[in-house]
C-alpha cells in the first residue's frame, strides 16, 4: 500500500511539472496585460524540439537550452505581431498554437518511432533511501525542483522587485505607466519571451521526463489547462502550485481509477480532467465573485499603441 | 526612425491591398518551408494551389471542404464581432454529430421525407445545448468562455468515441468503431452528380446571405457589432450583454452542429471516430481572413479548402505530411493580421532626432 501510494504521488507531481512551468510563464505575460493564447503551441514546439536534440546529441541540458530556445523564437512572432503590428491578441494567439502544431507534427514525422533516454531523477544518496519520505521528497529529476524554484522566481520578482512591479503597473494601466516614462513594448516583448522560454520546458518535459518519445499533439489540451490554472490561480504564483497538483492528480487517479475497480469506460474517465477544468473555474467564480475582477490585470488583452 | 501613424480614417485603399500583401508573403514563406524541407519549390506550389483548380473531381471536393467551413465560420463571426470567444466550435460541431446521427441510426430503415430534417434540427438543438453551456456559465458566473468551449470539445470528441464504440456501434460491423452506414432517407442529397457536393453547400451559401443582411439591417445585427467596438456604448445604450453572449454562442453553436450533421450525413456516410478533422478551429481562421464579413467568408472558406485538396496532393506526389496544411494556415493568418495595421495606421518615417 505504501508503495503504491508514493507511486501515486510521484505520478501527480510529474504530471503537474509541465503545467506548473507554462502556467507561470503566462502568468507573468498575463500580469504584463498580453493574453497569449498560444501556450499550447509553444508548449508542443519545445516538447518536438527537446525530444529531436535529445536523439541526437543525447544531452539533458542541450536538449533543455534547445526547448527554451524554441519557446521564445515562437513566442517571438506572437510578441512581434502583438506588440510592433498590433494585431488582435485573441486571434494571433490562435495563430500560433496552430502554427505551433503544424510545424510539430512536420517536423516530427521523422521521428515518430524512436525512443530516447528518459531524463532521470537525481538520487541522493543516503536521502533517496530513507522510507516514504526518501522518495517523496528526494527522488525526483530536477526540472521538478526548477519548476518549484520559478515559481518562486516569479512571485519574488512580481512583489520584491522594482522591475516587477513596474510590470505590474503596465498590466494594470499602460498608458499611465507609458505617460511616466516606462517602456511598455519592451517590458511586455520580454515578457512574452520568458513565457515561451517557460513554456519550452514545460513541452520538452512532457517529451522527455513524462514519456520519451514523440507523439503528434502530444500536449494534448495542457497548455490549455495552464491557461485556466492562470486563472484558478487568481494570477498569484504560488497557487499555480495548488491548481497544478489538483490537475495533476485527476490525470493519475483516472489512470488508477480501472485499477481500483472503478468500471467506466476509458473515455469517460478521460474526460474528467477537462471537466475539472471547468468545474473549479466555476467554483472560483462562486467563492469570490465580483473580487475577480480586481485582481485580473486590468488591461490584459488591450492593443496599447503610443500617439507619441 | 519608423513610426506608426494612425489614420483618421481607415484606408479603403489597404482594405483591398492588405489582403493582397497577405498572400504574398505567405506564398513566399511557403517557398521557403518547402526550400527548408528539400522539396522543388515550384512543383510543390503547383500542386498545392492550382493543381486543385484543373481538375473536375478536386474542385468538386473543394466544395465539400468549404461547404462546413463557411456554416461554422459564419456562426463565429456573429460572436466575434461582439468579443464572444467561441473557440469550441469543433465540440459543438461533434455534439451536432453525434446527436443528429443517433436520430438517423434510432430510424435505421424507416424511409420518410421527414427524417433529414428531423436529423438535422436535433443536431442544430444539441450544438446549441452545448454552447449554451459556455454561455450559461459566462453570463451566470463571469467564467470565460474560451476556456470552457474548448474543455468541452476535448469532452465532445472523447464522447464520440465512447459512442461509436459503445451504444451506436454498427452491430454487423466487426467490432469495428464505426456506425451503421446511413439509409438512404438519413443520407444528404446530393446536388452536383457524380461529385460528393451535397445540399449542405446551398445551405451554407444562403446562410450566408441571411448573415449579411441581418448584421447589416437589423437591429439586433447592430447591437452586436456595437456591444463589440464600443461596449460601454453599448451599455449606456441599454444593450443587454448577457443577451448578447447568448445569442452569439447560441448562433454559433447551432449552425456547428448542423455542419457535424451535414458532414456525417453527406460525404462521410455513417459516424467515425475520425469525424472531427479540425473545421471547427480552421473556421476560425476563416472568419478572420474574411475580416467578419459573412459574404467574405465564403470566398475566404474556398481559399482555405484549397490548401486541403492541395496538401493532400502534396501528400501523394511529395511526401509532404498532412501538417503543411496547418503550417500554411497559420502563416495566412499570422500575415493577414500583421498586413491589417496598414488600414488603420500608417508607417511615417522621420529623419530627426525627436528632442
Amino acid at each position: 500500500m505504501n508503495e503504491l501510494f508514493v507511486q501515486i504521488i510521484l505520478g501527480i507531481s510529474i504530471a503537474s511539472v509541465p503545467l506548473i512551468f507554462a502556467a507561470t510563464g503566462e502568468l507573468l505575460v498575463e500580469r504584463s496585460g498580453v493574453l497569449n493564447l498560444g501556450v499550447e503551441g509553444m508548449m508542443i514546439v519545445g516538447a518536438i524540439t527537446g525530444f529531436v536534440v535529445q536523439f541526437h546529441f543525447d544531452n539533458a541540458l542541450l536538449s533543455l537550452a534547445a526547448a527554451i530556445i524554441a519557446g521564445m523564437s515562437i513566442a517571438a512572432i506572437f510578441a512581434f505581431l502583438t506588440q510592433i503590428m498590433l494585431t488582435n491578441q485573441v486571434a494571433t494567439g490562435l495563430a500560433l498554437t496552430l502554427f505551433g502544431l503544424g510545424v510539430s507534427a512536420f517536423w516530427g514525422r521523422a521521428y515518430s518511432k524512436v525512443t530516447v533516454d528518459r531524463v532521470d531523477a537525481i538520487n541522493v544518496p543516503g536521502l533517496s533511501d530513507l522510507p516514504i519520505v526518501g522518495p517523496l521528497v528526494f527522488s525526483y529529476d530536477p526540472l521538478f525542483y526548477l519548476s518549484i524554484l520559478m515559481v518562486i522566481l516569479v512571485w519574488y520578482f512580481l512583489n520584491r522587485t522594482k522591475k516587477g512591479l513596474i510590470l505590474r503597473a503596465i498590466g494594470d494601466n499602460h498608458d499611465a505607466a507609458h505617460a511616466i516614462g516606462h517602456k511598455v513594448v519592451r517590458y511586455r516583448f520580454i515578457a512574452i519571451l520568458f513565457g515561451g522560454a517557460m513554456a519550452g520546458i514545460g513541452g520538452a518535459y512532457l517529451s522527455l521526463v513524462q514519456v520519451p518519445i514523440w507523439v503528434e499533439g502530444m500536449t494534448a489540451g495542457r497548455g490549455w489547462i495552464s491557461l485556466a490554472l492562470v486563472v484558478f490561480a487568481s494570477w498569484q504564483p504560488f497557487k499555480v502550485i495548488v491548481g497544478a497538483i489538483i490537475f495533476g492528480g485527476i490525470t493519475i487517479l483516472q489512470l488508477h481509477a480501472q485499477g481500483f475497480g472503478v468500471n467506466v469506460d476509458a473515455q469517460y474517465l478521460s474526460m474528467l480532467p477537462y471537466l475539472m477544468t471547468i468545474f473549479v473555474l466555476v467554483t472560483l467564480r462562486i467563492r469570490i465573485k465580483s473580487n475577480t475582477n480586481r485582481v485580473m490585470p486590468s488591461c490584459l488583452g488591450k492593443i496599447f499603441h503610443s500617439t507619441q | 526612425m519608423i513610426r506608426l501613424q494612425t489614420r483618421t480614417d481607415s484606408s479603403t485603399l489597404m482594405v483591398f491591398f492588405s489582403p493582397l500583401l497577405a498572400l504574398i508573403l505567405t506564398a513566399f514563406s511557403t517557398f521557403v518551408v518547402f526550400f527548408l524541407a528539400g522539396v522543388d519549390g515550384f512543383g510543390a506550389f503547383y500542386v498545392l494551389f492550382i493543381e486543385p483548380l484543373t481538375s473536375l473531381y478536386s474542385f468538386s471536393e473543394m466544395l465539400v471542404k468549404a461547404a462546413p467551413l463557411i456554416m461554422i465560420a459564419l456562426g463565429l463571426s456573429i460572436g466575434f464581432r461582439a468579443g464572444v470567444w467561441n473557440i469550441g466550435a469543433e465540440g459543438q460541431y461533434v455534439i451536432g454529430a453525434v446527436a443528429g446521427s443517433a436520430v438517423g441510426l434510432y430510424f435505421y430503415e424507416v424511409e420518410g421525407f421527414w427524417l433529414l430534417p428531423l436529423m438535422s434540427l436535433v443536431a442544430i438543438i444539441a450544438g446549441m445545448s452545448y454552447a449554451g453551456i459556455a454561455a450559461f456559465l459566462r453570463t451566470k458566473y463571469q467564467v470565460n468562455e474560451i476556456l470552457v468551449t474548448l474543455m468541452l470539445t476535448y469532452v465532445a470528441i472523447l464522447f464520440l468515441s465512447a459512442m461509436v464504440h459503445g451504444p451506436l456501434r454498427d452491430p454487423d460491423g466487426f467490432n469495428f468503431p464505426e456506425s451503421r452506414l446511413f439509409h438512404d432517407s438519413a443520407t444528404l442529397p446530393i446536388i452536383w452528380q457524380g461529385t460528393r457536393v451535397h445540399i449542405g453547400l446551398a445551405v451554407a451559401v444562403i446562410l450566408a446571405f441571411v448573415s449579411y443582411f441581418w448584421i447589416n439591417k437589423h437591429i439586433t445585427g447592430l447591437q452586436i457589432k456595437i456591444s463589440g467596438n464600443a461596449p460601454r456604448a453599448a451599455k449606456f445604450a441599454g444593450f443587454d450583454e448577457n443577451k448578447t453572449v447568448w445569442l452569439s454562442l447560441l448562433v454559433s453553436g447551432g449552425v456547428a452542429g448542423l455542419a457535424g450533421v451535414f458532414e456525417a450525413t453527406g460525404p462521410i456516410g455513417q459516424l467515425v471516430p475520425h469525424l472531427p478533422s479540425g473545421y471547427g478551429f480552421t473556421a476560425i481562421i476563416v472568419a478572420f481572413l474574411a475580416r467578419l464579413n459573412p459574404i467574405g467568408i465564403i470566398f475566404s472558406a474556398l481559399l482555405i479548402a484549397l490548401t486541403y485538396i492541395g496538401g493532400e496532393s502534396a501528400q501523394i506526389t511529395y511526401d509532404l505530411p498532412n501538417s503543411i496544411t496547418s503550417i500554411f494556415q497559420g502563416m495566412l493568418l499570422f500575415y493577414f493580421l500583421a498586413c491589417d495595421i496598414l488600414i488603420r495606421y500608417k508607417f511615417v518615417f522621420t529623419f530627426y532626432q525627436r528632442q
